[in-house]
């Protein structure tokens, strides 16, 4: 679509955008920002708000003959628990390698998948780990310990009965 | 009407009858039988299927020592592996438990299934090996260059794909193999916390946790984790590598066809002049070669097509029988090999030692250093690196030809040596002796994963790559050494992280050393 300029007009002014020409263009643009938002609300369908993954706290009981600073691994969870003169603590066995589950061993916990080697402290001592092995919130009751493995404490703390 | 009307119908009706069955093949190929070269290119041109093919062929492209038949080998190894992947999908379910209980079903049920299972994950390993030496071929005739650029880079994403469809079928069996397999993976994914934490902020920036999240579905590997990575498998990739692959087939026509020398005419004169037809001396009534030229610089235009031979029968001979040994390479490993099952995944107790699938060990060889930079810093520099061949070697030495540019073969032979004995001996002084934690255990992790291995190799690669541009003043030579050092670095670390690598990820000599429990 042409215009004949105004007179008057210098040629370095912008030429006026003929209304249909506007019409179109914004309406063009309507319907760009409109996909754009709709994709974008899309693109958060693969994360559900909340996740499919079983409970992280559990209860369990001690076993009374467990030695002190010996590890405890109650069936069926990555989480080894120990008791010792301070308190009751516990250490993930999950690698922050890349995710295998670590094996206690005398020394502490060593990993399958890529040789990582934690202290009984969950300190990285040899191999690809790039973090220690954290430690869960621990609770005590009647008997029972509470391990929280959705809420990591600073390494060291430990509960007094 | 009269009876002897109708009697003459009734005959002619069964004239009809007796004669459709070749009516019904004439229908099908409209323009008759292909016996002439008019007829040939009709049969090419209004086909469905076949025209995606130019209807002549140049002689250079049909030489056996052009292509190896690769990338002919790639897709016939990809369609054996859909139509085996569609068969299995009757029969599997993918739930944890039940996806493993469908998979034993297969094996001893189904009648067939497990030779159908074998030839899928045959096929599939096939198609990886296939491609990768499909690029290389690519790479050594420096069919990159233009106009072949951009078909590089769809190559490159194909690569990705091809890998993609790999590492997603190897969750479904869900036995023990997959199930730690897809767990590293998965952590790999993840590894860019390894930068954040030691930075400090995965608080505000997490990346592999993202990723992670989306991969899984779920905070572990779970029925979600199944669910996508099926998803991923059967429809998703397949789309994404169908639409690929289209545009491939589509580009290699439109960018004249395969890379060829600049003198492979003359090269060629010698050789199977019988063979080559006259074009337009068999008076077509349309001028179909005219649809054969297309627009921009190429090598039909202003030129006769001599050299050139129909691709019915010529090229398409030579496809099918490139698709026949494919097929009969997948039958023959599918009936002495079976895929294997493990036991039911089990989330407590890792296998070990936990392998990915082979094409991965390199990778994983790398990851035992570290997660983030063998995991997704180094591949990510290795496929940018691809991609940015064509557009750095813009050169034009060598085109078509075998290691062609300066340098040439006894770069390349050079360039292997020093890509083999590189990894050789950084694996082996990390073997013998341990590395920067087992000297310095207080040492910050990002001194970890910026030095390490890994890291060390990709840096030599580099240096070397950048001297042999200099000595030979050319990036083609700098390219060549640098894909030849990659292809060497990636065939010894998959050896060692296959064969060399036992319980725990320790170096054994052999698997009959593993420790046994």
């Amino acid at each position: 679509m042409t215009t004949t300029p105004k007179a008057g007009r210098s040629r370095l002014d912008p030429e006026p955008v003929p209304r249909r020409d506007w019409l179109g263009l914004s309406s063009l643009a309507a319907m760009g920002s409109a996909l754009l938002f709709g994709l974008i609300g899309m693109l958060k369908l693969p994360k559900a708000a909340v996740l499919a993954s079983p409970s992280k706290k559990f209860r369990v009981a001690l076993p009374e003959t467990l030695p002190p600073g010996e590890p405890f691994v109650p069936p069926g969870r990555a989480v080894a628990i120990f008791r010792d003169g301070e308190g009751v603590y516990a250490v993930s066995t999950i690698c922050t390698h890349l995710g295998c589950v670590v094996k206690s061993v005398p020394e502490g916990f060593e990993c399958p998948c890529h040789g990582s080697r934690f202290a009984r402290d969950g300190e990285v001592t040899k191999g690809p780990a790039p973090r220690a092995l954290p430690w869960f919130k621990v609770g005590l009751a009647g008997g029972l310990v509470t391990i929280d493995e959705g809420t990591v404490v600073p390494s060291g703390t430990k509960v007094a009965g | 009407m009269t009876p002897a009307a109708g009697k003459d119908a009734l005959r002619e009706f069964y004239g009809n009858l007796k004669s459709a069955p070749g009516r019904l093949l004439e229908t099908a190929f409209r323009t008759g039988p292909p016996a002439t070269d008019r007829s040939r290119s009709t049969f090419v041109f209004g086909n469905v299927f076949l025209h995606l093919h130019a209807v002549r062929t140049h002689l250079w492209s049909l030489r056996w020592t052009t292509t190896l038949g690769l990338g002919i080998m790639s897709i016939s190894a990809f369609l054996i592996a859909l139509v085996t992947g569609v068969m299995l999908m009757f029969y599997y379910k993918p739930y944890p438990d039940a996806a493993y209980e469908s998979m034993k079903d297969i094996a001893f049920v189904v009648p067939t299934g497990r030779l159908i299972r074998n030839l899928h994950r045959w096929s599939a390993n096939l198609m990886v090996v296939a491609v990768i030496l499909h690029m290389a071929r690519a790479f050594y005739t420096a069919a990159y260059r233009k106009p072949r650029e951009y078909n590089w880079l769809i190559g490159i994403g194909l690569l990705v794909v091809t890998l993609g469809l790999s590492f997603t079928g190897y969750l479904l069996p869900w036995d023990q193999l997959a199930y730690w397999a897809i767990t590293i993976g998965a952590n790999i994914a993840q590894s860019p916390r390894e930068v954040t934490d030691a930075l400090g902020i995965t608080e505000y920036f997490d990346p592999g946790g993202l990723q992670r999240l989306l991969l899984l579905g779920s905070d572990e590997v779970g029925a979600e984790a199944l669910i996508r990575f099926y998803l991923l498998h059967v429809m998703i990739l397949p789309l994404v590598i169908a639409m690929l692959l289209a545009v491939h087939f589509w580009r290699i026509r439109k960018d004249g066809g395969l890379a060829r020398p600049a003198d492979a005419d003359e090269r060629l004169a010698g050789l199977r002049r019988e063979e080559t037809y006259p074009v337009f001396t068999e008076a077509p009534a349309k001028t179909y070669h005219l649809a054969a030229i297309i627009r921009g610089r190429t090598e039909h235009v202003g030129r006769g097509p001599e050299n050139t031979v129909p691709s019915m029968p010529h090229l398409f001979y030579a496809e099918l029988g490139v698709l026949m040994l494919t097929f009969f390479a997948c039958m023959a490993l599918s009936l002495v090999s079976d895929a294997p099952l493990k036991e039911l995944a089990n989330p407590n107790v890792p296998e070990n030692p936990a392998k990915a699938p082979w094409y991965f060990l390199g990778l994983q060889e790398l990851v035992s250093y570290s997660a983030f930079m063998g995991g997704i810093a180094i591949p990510a520099i290795v496929l940018l690196g691809l991609a940015l061949i064509p557009y750095l070697d813009r050169e034009t030495e060598g085109t078509g030809r075998w290691f062609g540019g300066p340098g040439g073969w006894p770069l390349v032979r050079f360039s292997a040596l020093f890509g083999v004995c590189v990894p050789v001996l950084i694996e082996a002084f990390a073997i013998r002796f341990g590395w920067l934690r087992e000297w310095f255990p207080d040492i910050p992790q990002l001194v970890v994963t910026a030095i390490n291995p890994a890291t060390i190799i990709t840096a030599a690669y580099a240096l070397f790559s950048l001297w042999s541009i200099r000595r030979f003043q050319s990036t083609r030579a700098g390219a060549l050494a640098l894909f030849t050092c990659f292809l060497g670095g990636f065939l010894v670390l998959t050896v060692i992280g296959t064969y060399f690598r036992g319980p725990n990820w320790v170096f054994y000599w052999s698997p009959a050393d593993w420790p046994q429990h």
